[in-house]
């Protein structure tokens, strides 16, 4: 049978505000001691009511701004009923058929073929995060559950794929893609393993010459980018399986077991469960007005994709090293600013991603925290292009400015390197050099810049960059007025 | 007049409200409810081309909260709100999904 995979996406995002959803308590809730950051409202006790975050708003609008997504000017906030401690209120504040934005897109790209595809966004709307649920011993015997609704309330982002990625590595890549751009935007953390983006997957398989849809499983408990492609290349293997075999797949959602590394049923169609929607009737409709969202657009920065288009346009960097200034974006911006200072990019570029960065990571310092700022590398860069220390030199430079925090030419000054500066010794030096280059002789006998260049660059590697530079100049220019009278 | 929802809807309901209704409430809530849909059939007779859809009945604009941080209720008042707490967190019956 000729097949195609065919695989939709859900993804929960936790929007970067200080305060929860619909009340003032704070979202800081990772390491803190349980139900420390509640209230009557993240308690739903009798009587309280729910005030929208407009930060929240504000973070889901751009998301769907850059998703390509049409905002809706009036959504609304429906009731999902459920019973189930982690929320207690016994139902979740979501949105339901009026979401807040719809119909949008996201282009991924293939990092290695350089392949775009278009990823197509059904919707994305607001809700709000449940508790966590504990258990204390072997989940399967414990009576009990222990709720800490500290993470109740947290305002959380559901975006949801159309069915249009087409392998288990395609939407690893689009997860990956879409974690770096909201993180890029400062509108969620993307920390998956923290639980502050969060993804289910569902799966199936169309039969190529009918067309014809199969029938899908939902996957959930995907708590990395990894699990989230091994699950579905699991249950692309259990369904192809099932239908060799003249099987028929089962609608269920099933509960990826990572231990191992298999999805076992969790509940069938039959017992989905009826959530009851009705609207929410403690919130007004959400209007968002055209200002806001014009006021959002203009303040959306470069997003990562032109950014890496414009990295090879404007500096002439490779796909892979643009890639990696995109991916890092502090590291990104120091380029930036270095580069408008210096104009040998490609010296600066092998610079900055071989000697700092090798520097840094041995000292285990983040290119946030450099000791050496852009400008200051610039400096260090300068004077070997100027001749006046080697490069070999100038790394042993770099390495000090990282551990003292001076300036390279304060360095040089205070160093040991000792200057050399007798005349009688430079010109000897010079001697030695010129027996060895003669063909930089002939060129700088005509006129050639360069030749002198290099020329004094021999020399100051000669002497491990101790000749004082300007008297090398100097005396390598007498002799050649000498030869030229 | 025909009904609108069956005894067994509303023992579906009844359950998904974690309700235990006995057989003499299924017959009376079966009436009941099927009255009240009834009456929404009637409204929707009228005719509402043209009307955007009322799902509130107040018209004002958006309030909200700016993003500060303000106190969460102090510890000792959460926890005597709980019938049951253990080391700080609620203990609830365990559900099995």
């Amino acid at each position: 049978m000729s097949e195609e995979v065919v695989i939709g996406l859900e993804i929960h995002i936790q929007l970067l505000t200080k305060t929860k959803l619909f009340c003032s308590c704070s979202t800081d809730y990772i390491g803190k001691e349980p139900n420390l950051n509640v209230c009557p409202v993240c308690l739903g006790l009798p009587g309280s009511l729910p005030v929208l975050n407009k930060k929240a708003i504000e973070l889901a609008v751009k998301t769907a701004l850059v998703l390509n997504c049409k905002i809706n000017r009036v959504s609304l906030f429906h009731r999902k009923n459920y019973f189930y401690p982690d929320l207690p209120k016994n139902y979740q504040i979501s949105q339901y058929d009026f979401p807040l934005a719809e119909n949008g897109y996201l282009e991924i790209s293939y990092p290695e073929v350089r392949k775009n595809i278009k990823v197509g966004i059904i919707r994305l709307h607001l809700e709000e995060d449940a508790g966590k649920l504990i258990h204390k011993g072997e989940i399967t015997r414990a009576n009990h559950s222990w709720v800490d609704y500290n993470r109740t309330g947290i305002p959380l982002a559901e975006i949801v794929t159309k069915p249009e990625l087409h392998s288990p590595e395609e939407a690893q890549l689009f997860l990956i893609q879409l974690r770096n751009l909201v993180k890029y935007l400062g509108v969620c953390d993307g920390n998956m393993e923290e639980g502050s983006l969060r993804c289910d997957a569902n799966i199936s398989i169309r039969d190529k010459k009918t067309g014809a849809l199969g029938t899908k499983t939902e996957i959930k408990n995907l708590n990395s980018f990894r699990s989230v492609r091994n699950a579905l290349e699991f249950e692309l293997r259990r369904q192809k399986k099932i239908l060799e075999q003249g099987g028929r797949i089962i609608q269920e959602t099933r509960h990826w077991n990572e231990e191992k590394k298999i999805t076992v049923p969790m509940r069938s169609k039959e017992e989905a469960p009826d959530y009851r929607y009705f609207p929410e009737p403690d919130l007004l409709p959400l209007r968002i007005e055209q200002e806001m969202i014009e006021r959002i657009n203009k303040n959306i920065p470069e997003l990562p994709e032109q950014r890496r288009k414009r990295l090879i346009k404007e500096y002439h960097l490779s796909e892979k090293d643009a890639q990696m200034y995109t991916d890092h974006s502090t590291l990104g911006d120091y380029f930036e600013q270095a580069a408008a200072l210096f104009p040998d990019k490609k010296m600066l570029n092998n610079w900055i991603k071989v000697e700092l960065l090798g520097y840094l990571s041995k000292k285990k310092i983040n290119i946030e925290h450099s000791p050496v700022s852009p400008e200051r590398l610039v400096g260090l860069l300068k004077l070997i292009t100027q001749g006046i220390i080697t490069g070999k030199i100038g790394k042993s430079i770099l390495e000090r400015m990282i551990s003292t925090g001076q300036e390279a030419s304060q360095i040089i000054q205070e160093s040991k390197i000792k200057q050399i500066n007798d005349q009688e010794e430079i010109k000897k030096i010079v001697d030695i050099i010129f027996k060895e280059h003669n063909d930089s002789i002939e060129d700088l006998k005509s006129g050639k810049e360069k030749a002198l260049n290099y020329l004094i660059g021999q020399v100051m590697r000669y002497t491990k960059g101790r000749a004082k530079p300007e008297l090398v100049r100097e005396i390598i220019k007498k002799k050649l007025n000498l030869w030229n009278t | 007049m025909k009904r609108v929802i069956s005894g067994k809807e509303i023992e579906h309901i009844a359950r998904l409200a974690r309700l235990a209704i006995s057989l003499d409430e299924k017959k009376e809530f079966t009436v009941q409810l099927n009255s009240i849909l009834d009456y929404f059939k009637k409204i929707s007779e009228l005719n509402t081309d043209n009307i955007e859809p009322t799902a509130y009945i107040i018209s004002k604009t958006n309030r909200y909260n700016e993003d500060s941080v303000r106190d969460s209720l102090p510890k000792k008042e959460v926890f005597s709100l709980g019938p049951f707490m253990e080391e700080g967190f609620f203990k609830a019956p365990r559900i099995m999904e």
